[in-house]
């Protein structure tokens, strides 16, 4: 028997089974609209599904009795013990033909026209003859069918098991490690004990049990996936589209019941983009598009979360449409649509008993859709989220927490309590405080700890969570946890650094929720309690990932190239030659060497290293002291592994934020004028210059193919003059310009680019204004953008995309601007 | 409340009560929500949480968030002496154990000899108050499990 049909059976059964109750229940009090919901939502699975299936009876019985059931639902006609008499009846009927194809693979034969008859009257309203057509016929075939179902089963390639037995086994096994190794650390003591073979036996086969009992809670999302292609095909069939389903991502493990939970959602949301997201081949060959349109999914991993993405290329919502929906039922008034954002009105598709779609077809469009996927969803304590242009096309964003799942995680003590922090975002772990580490900074109440060539923000733990006790001694000595959030690093300052444990993420108690800072608590395996630190929560509530939000609100007071480079940036300071000290944006460098004098070798008037196995072209800022044989000597490293260039200096003093004012007056040939940083005049390299000073031809590389062009959109000259050498020297074509409005003009005037790269703060029109111009059409409509800026809160980043930017790269991260680049323009832009 | 009389037909307004003591007063919860009664156990602080909430500790297995009913009454801490006795009762599909000073017997209590809270009775125990009951000379405060729960953070 198919795959399919044989899901669709277990399905359902485990639905009809609930369903007698349910309807008795809404016999009793025909007012309870949960029950009549929940009644509604599973014909109407049966209905859909058997549909895609070819099960023509079983959907026509299913449609008549779903009719009934949508008229009650919407209140135009009332429950009635007739009513449900006639559902019952068809319950029963759709219960045999179920039977029958269990049986024989097939429908069975059989007339339903006085059933449908009779649910056609219920439906039309009158209740009296319907409860005299009652009495249905059985049929001889359709009886026979059970016990041929019970009496022959096929042997099954796997089988059901509740999730509390799996959830006992692991509870079990955790115990079982645990009392292992009790025994183990006995037998240690015990040298050449009888026990020592059969004790390793058991440790390892208690390990091997482990690992089976894991990995029967974890399955690919790909098992989630393996109907949808066939039910995309049919879809397409039945809607007369031409769609194409990509899936990304299939591998990601998802814990079993959380997988389970989210398959309903997911087949719903993608029936959902092929019956209104995607357009007909006629409308989209009038829209400019192709005729195919594409339904992605994407499934990955995310800070503890797991992300699928479900994007279609389609329309898009229309924003005025449910506009009219939403104060046509009443949702919300007009007064209160007008106050909200394009996305909040999006988001009322989310709300029961919504459905845009103007007429009913046999796929969807009754309403129960999107507010199922909702509840389904948020029951597992995932959160789901929509974006859409018009036009362009809707993606859906479920994100559900590692609640269910296993991870492994740092345990840590900070105050005297301990907890978990979730491995996937640890970076590194530092020791501080001994005469042998670094030492921890301040400057007035931040703490900084100096790691090797950046400054990392550090969190205290203790005092975040507020368990300082006695002497505040944080950061006298202890553990930096190095974290990573987004593109934001820091450090946790933790007392004290125990093991790494596999855990078992429990969601917190609903009292406990509101506590951000806490993903989830679990139990060790020496059966205490501990909880499990969110990173994200953490970064939130230390104001990490909203940095440069007060600079946001401030910048537009302070027009002007120079003064408005508002952010701060993270200046290497170095000396070379005599003099003040000299500095390069530190996002420029790509790595600091430390060479022996005997390693710098003369080739033709200049000098190289070997590095990396190729050969480096050395240069030194006019200058700079000689140095003699054992000494060494410090080099700032430009460029990517393929083209490398060092620059030689005297002596690498501190790496320093500063917020950046540059002069230009008393500007030389290789630098680009100076600053004021520590409270000295400092010149600022122009790296571009000694770039070209290597090798003349580092921005005409011969390149295999024509490197793709990058338009930059930034008004002050300076962070231009930084971000020209970095991207031409990663292999683009750049382009810049100073605001948004000359941008366009290049647009106008038929200017062809590969990629967008533009400042979001910007005198005259800015990078979201920029942004939207572009998506509304022209030639660039399609191009990837992507924002440059200071500020990287998560709102930020989110008003970004709303405008249309493909990416947000925070400025001066330099590696992440040509990362962000080249996977831009590998993929494109998808929404 | 509705459950006890559905499943005690024959003595229908009766309920069954546990009871237990908070700093002296004689306090009920229904039996059908209790789950379990527990002695000391190890209790995993929880940062940040409302001080109602002791933390968190492990029963079979399950992690069970800990109500202090001490602070939750808005009474006196409890002296380190004087071990909490945990009362784990299930609310909405989730554990919550109540920690008492001291938990007693199963009593039968007649619905219909309860009294209304006392107007007096301070705002922390009349929100959760089901009413009061006479057993000879004591009192005992019948308590609502769930609005004990309601904790606002």
């Amino acid at each position: 028997m198919d795959d399919l049909l044989v899901d669709f059976l277990t399905e359902t059964r485990e639905g009809l089974q609930s369903l007698d109750g349910a309807l008795l229940q809404l016999e009793r009090s025909p007012g309870d609209r949960q029950t009549l919901s929940e009644v509604f939502r599973i014909v109407h699975t049966v209905k859909g599904t058997c549909g895609f299936l070819g099960l023509s009876r079983l959907e026509k019985v299913a449609h008549a009795a779903e009719n009934v059931l949508g008229l009650w639902r919407d209140g135009t006609l009332a429950v009635s013990s007739a009513g449900i008499t006639a559902i019952l009846s068809a319950v029963d009927r759709i219960r045999t033909i179920v039977e029958g194809l269990e049986a024989t693979g097939g429908e069975p034969e059989g007339d339903d026209s006085a059933l449908q008859a009779m649910l056609e009257a219920t439906a039309a309203g009158d209740a009296p003859q319907a409860a005299a057509a009652a009495p249905a016929p059985e049929l001889p075939a359709a009886e026979a069918a059970p016990a041929e179902g019970t009496g022959a089963p096929g042997a099954p390639q796997s089988i059901r098991v509740a999730v509390d037995v799996l959830e006992d086994l692991m509870v079990l096994v955790s115990e079982l490690v645990l009392t292992r190794n009790q025994l183990l650390q006995l037998a240690r003591v015990e040298e050449n004990s009888s026990f020592t073979v059969p004790l390793q036996r058991l440790s390892q086969i208690t390990s091997d049990l482990q690992d089976g009992v894991m990995k029967t809670r974890m399955q690919p999302i790909g098992n989630a996936w393996s109907k949808l292609p066939r039910l995309v095909r049919d879809l397409s069939n039945e809607l007369g589209k031409r769609i194409e389903l990509e899936m990304r991502g299939a591998e990601t493990e998802l814990d079993r019941q959380v997988l389970e939970l989210i398959k309903d959602p997911l087949t719903h949301m993608v029936r959902n983009s092929a019956d209104h997201g995607l357009e007909s081949p006629e409308q989209r060959r009038a829209a400019g598009k192709g005729e195919t349109g594409s339904i992605l999914l994407n499934a990955y991993h995310e800070g503890g979360h797991i992300v699928l993405e479900i994007g279609d290329d389609g329309r898009g919502l229309n924003t005025e449409r449910i506009r009219h929906k939403v104060i046509a039922q009443g949702l919300a008034t007009e007064a209160e649509l007008a106050a909200m954002g394009e996305r909040d009105i999006h988001r009322f598709i989310f709300r029961a008993g919504f459905s845009t779609a103007a007429e009913v077809t046999s796929v969807s469009g009754r309403g129960v859709g999107m507010d199922v996927v909702k509840t389904n969803i948020e029951r597992i304590g995932g959160l789901v989220d929509l974006r859409s242009r018009e036009g362009k096309g809707t993606i859906f964003t479920i994100k559900i927490p590692l609640t269910l799942a296993i991870a492994a995680a740092l345990i840590v003590e900070a105050g005297g309590e301990r907890f978990a922090i979730p491995q996937a975002g640890v970076l590194e772990l530092v020791r501080v405080g001994d005469s042998a580490g670094p030492r921890v900074e301040r400057i007035k109440d931040a703490a900084i700890l100096r790691l090797r060539d950046r400054l990392l923000p550090l969190v205290s733990l203790k005092r975040l969570l507020r368990l300082e006790e006695g002497a505040p001694d944080d950061g006298a000595t202890g553990f930096v946890v190095v974290t990573q959030v987004g593109a934001q690093l820091f450090g946790i300052v933790v007392d004290r650094v125990f093991d790494t444990e596999e855990i078992v993420v429990k969601p917190v108690a609903p009292i406990l929720r509101h506590i951000t800072m806490f993903s989830g608590n679990t139990i060790l395996g020496d059966g205490s309690v501990i909880m499990i630190l969110d990173p994200g929560g953490i970064a939130r509530a230390s104001g990490l990932g909203a940095e440069g939000a007060i600079e946001a609100a401030s910048s537009g007071a302070a027009p002007g190239a120079a003064a408005r480079t508002g952010s701060r940036t993270a200046m290497l300071l170095f000396r070379a030659g005599p003099g003040a000290p000299r500095a390069v944006p530190l996002g420029l460098v790509a790595r600091l060497e430390d060479l022996s004098v005997e390693r710098i070798e003369r080739a033709g008037d200049g000098s190289v290293t070997q590095y990396r196995g190729r050969l480096m072209p050395l240069l030194s800022v006019p200058g700079v002291e000689p140095r003699g044989a054992g000494q060494r000597r410090p080099v700032l490293v430009f460029g990517d592994d393929e083209r490398a260039m060092g620059l030689m200096v005297d002596e690498i003093l501190d790496v320093i934020e500063e917020t950046l004012s540059i002069d230009p007056a008393g500007e030389r040939p290789g630098f680009l004028g100076s600053a004021v940083l520590a409270g000295k005049v400092t010149d600022i390299l122009d790296t571009g210059f000694w770039l070209r000073q290597a090798q003349p031809d580092w921005f005409g590389r011969p390149t295999r193919e024509r490197p793709p062009r990058v338009l930059l959109v930034e008004d002050s000259a300076f962070f231009r003059s930084l971000a020209i050498p970095a991207v031409t020297a990663s292999g683009f074509e750049v382009l810049a310009v100073a605001d948004g409005r000359e941008a366009l003009r290049l647009r106008d005037a038929g200017e062809r680019f590969d990629i967008i790269v533009s400042d979001i703060n910007m005198p005259g029109l800015d990078g979201h204004g920029l942004a939207r111009a572009v998506r509304e059409g022209g030639a660039w409509a399609g191009l990837p953008m992507i924002a440059l800026s200071g500020q990287s809160a998560p709102e930020d980043v989110e008003r970004g995309r709303e405008a249309g930017f493909s990416d947000y790269v925070a400025k001066f991260d330099k590696d992440a601007l040509i990362r962000s680049l080249r996977q831009c323009l590998q993929i494109g832009v998808s929404g | 409340m509705r459950e006890a009389e559905i499943t005690a037909p024959a003595d229908e307004a009766a309920q069954m009560v546990l009871t237990l003591t908070v700093c002296g007063q004689l306090c009920g919860v229904p039996v059908l929500s209790v789950r379990d009664v527990l002695g000391l156990q190890s209790i995993t602080r929880i940062p940040l949480a409302p001080s109602e909430v002791a933390g968190s500790l492990n029963l079979r297995g399950r992690i069970v968030t800990a109500i202090d009913l001490r602070p939750r009454l808005g009474l006196p801490p409890r002296s380190a002496d004087t071990p909490a006795m945990s009362v784990v009762v299930e609310v909405g599909g989730e554990l919550y154990s109540l920690l008492a000073d001291g938990v007693g017997e199963v009593l039968s209590l007649d619905a219909a000899e309860r009294a209304p809270n006392p107007p007096t009775l301070e705002e922390a125990w009349r929100q959760v108050s089901l009413g009061v009951h006479r057993l000879g000379e004591d009192l005992l405060v019948l308590l609502d499990v769930e609005r004990l729960l309601a904790i606002m953070a």
